[in-house]
Order: structure tokens, then C-alpha cells, then sequence
């Protein structure tokens, strides 16, 4: 019964996006006041729907319900409860669910937030948003419905892939997801002003706060990628500029770009064009990155099952969403001109070279992302290997660091370039003392990784004075930047710590022998069988350490999963503050029980993902900035007035 | 010239110096890290970049796989029931590395005809097959 | 007029990308025709699982036959057993297992636990018939004539769907 009714909400679902696209829009049209008042309550439904569907497919993961496809493929009777829950949206059917759910959740909470908004404008904006959500309800129904039934009914199910019991893995997809979605809010809002062919300050300045929170979430969603592809893939990598990973990388550099453009047309009637380009960017980045990682159309490490009709349904959405945004943009995107004019000496003109530098560097990873593809169609099979990422990303992020502290300096709207120039003159003095000293320190270090230390140090000291020098320095805003920017610093500093300096040894020890690696001396004791609810492991002990004073036993695992046939590689890591002890187990080599052990020493590493979450507390503290609030406020009482005197 | 226009030019030849820097490394980097992907079949003709990385791709061959006593050199064959060719590899192998399943290395070929893997890659799936080596496959069924 | 052109840019570069896309969807269709189909199966000469004896492609000719490859260490083939054993039970064609590199206790195993649905299952144990055949993972179903001639291949698992509407018809078809 279950499963049908989950089927029906689904298929309710299909409805009311449709009605929440036609009917606002139609009332927009026709200037109908009631019309466009539907669409706040059925945005609100429309989230009551697919929430409870949603909550469905999780009940019967608990109940073990196998007679459900999707809860047959992705269970077991030993799965543990805290997997059978996560598992509701570890695999595409569910996951695609989800999505449809956040999208559903962010149409609502657009549906409440927006008092500042006319209704013609969130009429107009919600009706998009509609249109997006019908989309992929269709695409949950039609292409990878999960409440789909079997029969006969298994008696077990085939249990969840190993490699997603894991907190990591849990959390990636709907972080990922929420910012997904929510950068869908800037692109509805880019749409329907192109359709009314007029956007102003104050609808950028209430889209803005939106493209923040999903730009943090976005970040938080690549950080848990990066860190589970650390601890649980067995490699001791952190970024493998894999296809995967560069799907949801795309948008986060295009989403970089639009928060700070946005910022400039919030202020001025400026860049409009711009702003809303990048924010139709953005999102179809989304929608591609989807269907690079759905559709199997690239070879990647990590797997997905690929399905040729699931990829052309998902490239059709890319073509109806994102070519109809940019088909209204070729044909509206000069009404909305910018009035304003640049003066080239000041804030503006750098935070147009930011998001260049930022479009760049996302077309730089698209390029290499997608060109096995080009050479494919002429029958050449090639792969573009991680050091054309490494290199190209460097390149372009020399000029970001070194252009970023100028831009923080310079004054909106006018400015002397000379002036700020000299001002930073004594950062520029104090980041090169810093750095002599960090070289006498861990000399020999390669070109790249003093450029990026270089660039971490001149980013810090240049956004901590700058901000103990600022007047408003206790403004949410102007906190908020200096701490997204302190993350670049330190992510660019632990980065360069992290790859330049790094250990990396495949040991084949002996029960009982030891040997050293940097520094550190690592006994291994042997391996005994361990066995749990849904997997047996071989776990192996080793003994760390630092002139014969203990620091810890590490116990790396390998894994036999049994009802997938999968073994698991499962390293043990020491996370200290300056470095990483990783061990991971190969395989037993001997008879005389020896194993290769794979020893990292990661300096620095958790830094690199701490840097990362002070990017996105800064994007969540300029939330709180009155300035906008104030504005807003004057704006809501604007538009409350309006209503009154129609009314 | 007026100064509004003199800093304009500035810009613009800075912005047109800048975009020819980028494309320049963009295809230097390119170039240096393009890799191709080759069968056993095309590397017994010979059919592969000298002095360079490239993928090597097929299935590990039954009964190849040997260790090297007391090291963590291992041996194995990569074919694509064309031909078969010679891998050498140091270090840990993947998790799904085994014979008979299809594998894709990165490496070089040495002087002696032994192909020099640096990474050796196996998929998380036990059914997988790189799509590659699965369409090596079917032209090798084909002939 | 020229402003538009600079507008459509972006447009053009996107409908570019798509069509990239989408012809590249064409070179990963998984459902590759085999170049198999209409030509006899492959010769071989097999021992069986249960039986001390061998058995070659001439034994089953006389009546239409489905050949599905498995292993005890295969999870889909776990998935699909009771597929297979409704199609042997219809007793609508013989099926035929191929237990593909498997060891004898684990196939053993796996069928006391399940049940056996096959009429008789050949043992692979090297793999050199089922690359004859030109099996890249299991399990792969072979729909064969009573001639020998393979009619039909299925990738991946059977489901009652793909043995509703692509078994079953092409049987039909046959009779």
C-alpha cells in the first residue's frame, strides 16, 4: 500500500508544479491579481507533497519493505537501521528524490521569504522555480521512480553499496543538493526578469542572500566529498580532478563568480547583463554536472550505474531550462542595461576581474572535463591527466591572490589605485618576512609551493589589517568577507603545505619490524579477523612512534563485504594539528604474514578543509549584514504601501 | 589621446596580453598532459606514444600475476585476447585488482618491451569494465 | 541588431555543448548489438556441473534454447534467479546455465540455496567459451534457435520485463 501511495503523492506532485508554473505566470500575463496569488500556497503544498513521499521511501528502507525495486537493490536484513535510513537517498532513484524534495523546500521557503519582493516579481519568480521542480518530478516519475515494486518478492535485498555506509557519503549528496537547488533561486530570478525585461538593486540584493546560503552549502558539500574521498577511497588523496568531482566543482567556481558580481549590482545599476549570465551559468552547471555523473558519458573512478535514457532525459532538461534562459538572454539581455558607469580605479573594476578570473578558470575545467568527449566523436581515446587541472588552476589562482587583497582596498565607486598600492606596501613587507621565515623553516620548497605560500601569507596579513584598519569592521558584511577571505588564505597555505611537503610510502612490514618514514617510526604488530553486523575485516596494528615515546596504534582495515563480493579498503588515520598519520593495508604479500602498508604523513591537510569552512561561515555571516536588512526593511514597507493603495 | 581613452587601451591590451598568457599554458599544459589510450593490440604494433605516459587498458590475464619475493614489484599481463603485454608495477594495488577483471595503468613503455605502470586503476564495482576496454573487447569478438 | 549577436554568444556556445553531448551519448550506448547475433553459437566443448560428462553446441540443437551466463560470485545473477527460475518453470524453452569461472563448492552452494532452475549447466571454468561468445561481465543471457543460430542477447540481468518484451516475442517469433 505503501509504495502506491508514495507513487501518488508523486504523481500529485507532477500537478501541482504544473499549476505552479502556468497559473502565476498567466496571471503575470494577464495582469490578474488572484492568479498570481496562488503561487506562495502552492509552493507550499507542493513541498507538503514531496516531503511526504519522500518520508514514504524512508519508512519503507526501516519496514525492509523488498518488494520495492529501489529498497531491494539498496538493503539488507543485516544492514544496520542508521544505513537502512541514510540508504533512502543512496542511490540515484532516492537521490533524485531528494533533490526533487530540496527543490520542493527552497520553493517554499522562497514562497515565505520574499515579502520584500512585488508579487509580480515572486509571481514571476515562483513559477520559474515551478517549472524547474516539474522537470525533475517528471524525470523522478518517469525515469527513475523509486517506489517501483518487483515481483517475486526477494526474501533479502542486495544491500548497500559498501563504500556509502559511511557518514561521509551520507551527507555529500543533499549538501550538494541544497546547493544545487538553491542556486536555482538566482537563475529563476535571472529568468524572470528577462522576462519582465527589468531587474533593480533590491531584487539583486534579495537573490544575493540566496546564492550565499547555497554557495555555502555547495562548499560544505564539496568539502565532505573531499575529505570521504581521503579517509574512505584508501589513496590518501584529497582532490583527484576527477569528472565526478569536477561536476560539482563547475558550479561552486561559477557560483564564486556570481556572489561577487553580485555584489557590485547590488549596489550600482551595473553589470546586470553580467549577473544574470552568471546566474544562468550556475545552475545549468548544475544540471550538466548531473548528467556527466548520471548519464555515463565519461569514465570515472567512481561509479554510477549509467543508463542511456535517464542521460537523455536529463540532457533534455539541460536544454529546455538552460537554452530557453539563454535564448531569452540573447533577445533581452539589452533591455536590462546597466546605467551606471565603471570608474575604472576602484572596487568594481576588481570584482569584474574576480569573476573572470573565476569564469576562466570554470571553462579551463570544463574544457579538460569534457574533452575526451571531442576526441571520442573522432574515434581517439585519450584522458586528460590531474596535472593539466593542477597546473591551469595555479596559474589562474596567482593573479586572484595577488589581486585579491587590492580589491578589498580599494573604495567602491572611485578610487586611487596608486594610493591603495602603497597602502599595502607594508602587508607586502610583512608577508615577505613571513615566508623567509616558513622557507628556513621547511626548506627545499619547489616554485609552486612558495607561490602558494606566498599567496596564503599575503592574502592573511593584508585581509587582517585591512579589517582592523576598516571603519566598519564590526558590520556582519565586512566580517563576513574578511573571513571567507582569511579561508583562501589558510586553504592556499595548507594546500601548498599539504601537497609540497607530503610523505607517501608503500611499506611491505613484517609482523614485528619497523621502519621509519619521516621522522616517525611505525612497528607493525600483525592482523587479526575482526567481524561485523554486514562485513568480516582483516584489521592490521601498527604502532607510531616519535623518538620511541608512543603516539598512538593505528588499526587500518580490509574490509570483505559479502553480499556485494566487495572488499574495502579501510586506513586508520592520526589527525593532528600540523599533520596527518595515514595507514592503509594493501594485501598480505607472504606466507610469513607480511602485508604492504601504505604510510602517508599529510601536513597541514585538516587546515585545507578548515579554510574551506571559513569560506563558507563568512558567506553565512554576511547574511546578517544590516546594511542589507535596512534596505530591505525600507523596501518591504514600499511594497506593503503599494498593496495597500491597490487594495 | 584622451587620458579616459589612453587608460582604456591599458586595459584592454593587459586583458588581450592576459587571455594570450592563459591560452598559451592552457595549451602547453594541454599538450603535456593529454593522455592516450591504447589496447594491447595497438601496443604490440607499436601504436604508442614513445618516452610518454599513456593508458594502458585490457583484462589481467589469468594465471600472470606474480610478486616479486620481498618487494612490491608485481608482475602481471594485460590483454585483449589479441595480444598481451608485460606490466610491471611497484606499490599497492586497488582493491578490485584481480584476474580476469578488466584494468586500466598509467605508465610507460621501457626500452624492453615491459610496460612500467606508475597507477594501476580497477574500478568500485565488480561487474565494471571500462567502457575502453569493453569496446576493445568487442572490436577484438568482431575480428 | 550587432548587440543581439553578441548576446547569442553564449547560446551558441551551449547548443555546441549539447550536441557534443548528445552525440557522445551515441559511442556509450551499453546496449551494444552483438556482433554475434544471426550467426551460430560459437563451438565448444563443456563439462557439466552435475554430470561426468561433456557436452558440445550440437547437443542442443532440435529446439530453441537460452543460454545464461553466471557465477555464484555474481550479486545482479543473485537478483535475477527468480526471473530465471519463473522462465524455466514456464517451460516455455530449455534454459541453460553457463557457470562462468566459478569454483565447483561455491556454485554448488549457491544453487542448494536457491534452487537449481537449469536443465543442464555447462562449466566455464577458464572463461574461454564465454570470451568466445563475447561476455564482458555476468550476467548475459543468449536466446538461441533450434537451428544453433543466436537470436538474441540481453546484457545484464533478466527482468520480467526484458523477458516479457524481448524473450518472449523473439520466441514467439521462432515457433
Amino acid at each position: 500500500m505503501l509504495p502506491e501511495i508514495g507513487q501518488f503523492l508523486l504523481v500529485l506532485a507532477l500537478l501541482l508544479a504544473t499549476a505552479l508554473t502556468v497559473l502565476p505566470m498567466l496571471g503575470y500575463a494577464r495582469n490578474n491579481e488572484t492568479l498570481m496569488q496562488t503561487a506562495r500556497p502552492l509552493s507550499h503544498v507542493l513541498f507538503i507533497t514531496t516531503m511526504a513521499s519522500f518520508v514514504i521511501l524512508v519508512v519503507l528502507f526501516v519496514q525492509q519493505d523488498f518488494s520495492v525495486r529501489y529498497v531491494a537493490e539498496n538493503s539488507s536484513l543485516e544492514l544496520p537501521l542508521r544505513y537502512r535510513i541514510t540508504a533512502a537517498w543512496g542511490a540515484h532513484e532516492g537521490s533524485i528524490l531528494m533533490w526533487v524534495t530540496v527543490q520542493a523546500l527552497w520553493i517554499a521557503a522562497v514562497a515565505k521569504f520574499s515579502r520584500s519582493l512585488s508579487l509580480d516579481q515572486i509571481a514571476r519568480v515562483l513559477s520559474v522555480l515551478g517549472f524547474i521542480a516539474l522537470g525533475f518530478v517528471a524525470f523522478v516519475l518517469f525515469a527513475s521512480n523509486p517506489f517501483e515494486t518487483i515481483f517475486p518478492v526477494p526474501l533479502d535485498g542486495r544491500d548497500l553499496n559498501p563504500l556509502l555506509q559511511d557518514f561521509g557519503m551520507i551527507m555529500h549528496p543533499p549538501l550538494l543538493y541544497f546547493g544545487y537547488v538553491g542556486l536555482s533561486v538566482a537563475f529563476a530570478l535571472s529568468v524572470a526578469a528577462l522576462i519582465g525585461g527589468e531587474i533593480n538593486e533590491q531584487w539583486i540584493r534579495w537573490s544575493r542572500r540566496w546564492t550565499n546560503i547555497a554557495w555555502a552549502f555547495l562548499t560544505m558539500g564539496i568539502i565532505l566529498g573531499s575529505w570521504w574521498a581521503y579517509y574512505e577511497l584508501g589513496w590518501g588523496g584529497w582532490w583527484f580532478w576527477d569528472p565526478v568531482e569536477n561536476a560539482s566543482f563547475l558550479p561552486w567556481l561559477a557560483g564564486t563568480a556570481l556572489i561577487h558580481v553580485q555584489a557590485v549590482s547590488e549596489r550600482k545599476n551595473a553589470f546586470r547583463g553580467w549577473t544574470v549570465l552568471l546566474a544562468i551559468i550556475a545552475f545549468s552547471l548544475c544540471i550538466l554536472g548531473t548528467f556527466l555523473v548520471r548519464s555515463g558519458s565519461i569514465t570515472s573512478v567512481h561509479s554510477f550505474a549509467a543508463d542511456p535514457f535517464r542521460g537523455i532525459f536529463i540532457l533534455v532538461l539541460l536544454a529546455i531550462y538552460s537554452g530557453g534562459a539563454l535564448t531569452l538572454y540573447t533577445f533581452r539581455a539589452n533591455q536590462l542595461k546597466s546605467r551606471d558607469t565603471i570608474n575604472l580605479n576602484s572596487r568594481e573594476t576588481l570584482m569584474l576581474a574576480n569573476s573572470l578570473i573565476f569564469i576562466t578558470a570554470t571553462f579551463t575545467v570544463l574544457l579538460g572535463t569534457l574533452f575526451p568527449m571531442i576526441f571520442e566523436a573522432v574515434g581517439k581515446k585519450i584522458s586528460v591527466g590531474a596535472p593539466y587541472f593542477g597546473l591551469m588552476f595555479f596559474v589562474l589562482m596567482i593573479p586572484m591572490a595577488v589581486l585579491l587583497p587590492l580589491g578589498s582596498q580599494l573604495k567602491w565607486h572611485r578610487d586611487d589605485v596608486m594610493l591603495a598600492i602603497k597602502q599595502l606596501v607594508p602587508y607586502l613587507l610583512i608577508t615577505t618576512v613571513l615566508a623567509v621565515i616558513v622557507w628556513f623553516l621547511f626548506k627545499p620548497l619547489n616554485m609552486r609551493a612558495i607561490a602558494g605560500i606566498y599567496g596564503g601569507l599575503w592574502v592573511f596579513t593584508a585581509t587582517v589589517g585591512q579589517w582592523f584598519k576598516h571603519p566598519a569592521r564590526g558590520s556582519a558584511g565586512v566580517i563576513g568577507m574578511s573571513v571567507a577571505h582569511i579561508g583562501v588564505a589558510v586553504f592556499l597555505f595548507s594546500m601548498s603545505m599539504t601537497e609540497h611537503k607530503d610523505t607517501e610510502k608503500d611499506i611491505l612490514m613484517q609482523p614485528g619490524s619497523t621502519h621509519q618514514v619521516a621522522g616517525y617510526d611505525f612497528t607493525f604488530t600483525g592482523v587479526d579477523r575482526v567481524q561485523q553486523e554486514n562485513y568480516q575485516a582483516q584489521q592490521g596494528h601498527v604502532e607510531v612512534r616519535r623518538e620511541g615515546r608512543l603516539i598512538t596504534t593505528l588499526n587500518p582495515q580490509k574490509r570483505f563485504y559479502p553480499k556485494q563480493q566487495m572488499p574495502m579498503t579501510e586506513a586508520a588515520i592520526y589527525a593532528g594539528w600540523t599533520k596527518d598519520i595515514y595507514v592503509s593495508l594493501g594485501e598480505a604479500v607472504n606466507k610469513e604474514g607480511g602485508w604492504a602498508v601504505r604510510i602517508y604523513i599529510k601536513p597541514l591537510i585538516r587546515w585545507m578543509w578548515f579554510g574551506g569552512i571559513l569560506m563558507l561561515s563568512g558567506a553565512i555571516i554576511a547574511l546578517f549584514s544590516t546594511r542589507i536588512k535596512r534596505q530591505e526593511d525600507k523596501q518591504r514597507d514600499r511594497v506593503m504601501e503599494q498593496q495597500l493603495k491597490l487594495s | 589621446m584622451t587620458p579616459t581613452r589612453k587608460k582604456r587601451l591599458i586595459l584592454i591590451s593587459l586583458v588581450v596580453m592576459g587571455v594570450g598568457v592563459a591560452t598559451a599554458i592552457f595549451l602547453t599544459a594541454f599538450k603535456d598532459n593529454m593522455m592516450f589510450f591504447k589496447s594491447p593490440t595497438e601496443v604490440s604494433q607499436n601504436d604508442f606514444p614513445e618516452n610518454r605516459s599513456f593508458r594502458l587498458g585490457g583484462m589481467v590475464k589469468e594465471g600472470s600475476l606474480q610478486r616479486i619475493d620481498n618487494s612490491l614489484k608485481i608482475r602481471f599481463s594485460v590483454t585483449d585476447y589479441g595480444a598481451d603485454v608485460q606490466v610491471e608495477y611497484e606499490g599497492i594495488l586497488p582493491d578490485l585488482f584481480r584476474e580476469g577483471q578488466g584494468v586500466v595503468t598509467i605508465g610507460q613503455m621501457r626500452e624492453d618491451n615491459v610496460f612500467a605502470a606508475e597507477e594501476v586503476l580497477a574500478k568500485h564495482d565488480e561487474n565494471y569494465m571500462p567502457p575502453e576496454v569493453s569496446n576493445i573487447l568487442q572490436t577484438e569478438a568482431q575480428q | 541588431m550587432k548587440k543581439i549577436v553578441i548576446t547569442l554568444i553564449p547560446l551558441a556556445l551551449f547548443f555546441g555543448l549539447v550536441t557534443l553531448l548528445f552525440l557522445n551519448m551515441g559511442y556509450h550506448n551499453e546496449h551494444v548489438p552483438s556482433p554475434l547475433i544471426g550467426k551460430s553459437v560459437p563451438s565448444f566443448e563443456l563439462p557439466l556441473l552435475y554430470e561426468d560428462k561433456t557436452m558440445t553446441e550440437q547437443d542442443f540443437i532440435g529446439e530453441p534454447w537460452l543460454l545464461n551466463v553466471w557465477g555464484s560470485w555474481c550479486p545482479n545473477c543473485l537478483y535475477e534467479h527468480p526471473v530465471v527460475t519463473d522462465l524455466a518453470q514456464s517451460g516455455k524453452l530449455k534454459v541453460v546455465g553457463l557457470n562462468w569461472k566459478d569454483e565447483f563448492s561455491d556454485a554448488d552452494n549457491w544453487l542448494k540455496r536457491l534452487g537449481n532452475p537449469y536443465d543442464v549447466i555447462l562449466v566455464d571454468y577458464v572463461g574461454n567459451t564465454a570470451i568466445d561468445f563475447g561476455v564482458y561481465g555476468a550476467p548475459e543471457s543468449f536466446l538461441i534457435d533450434a537451428n544453433g543460430i543466436i537470436v538474441h542477447k540481453i546484457v545484464g540481468e533478466l527482468t520480467p520485463e526484458n523477458v516479457a518484451n524481448e524473450i518472449l516475442p523473439k520466441l514467439a517469433q521462432l515457433q
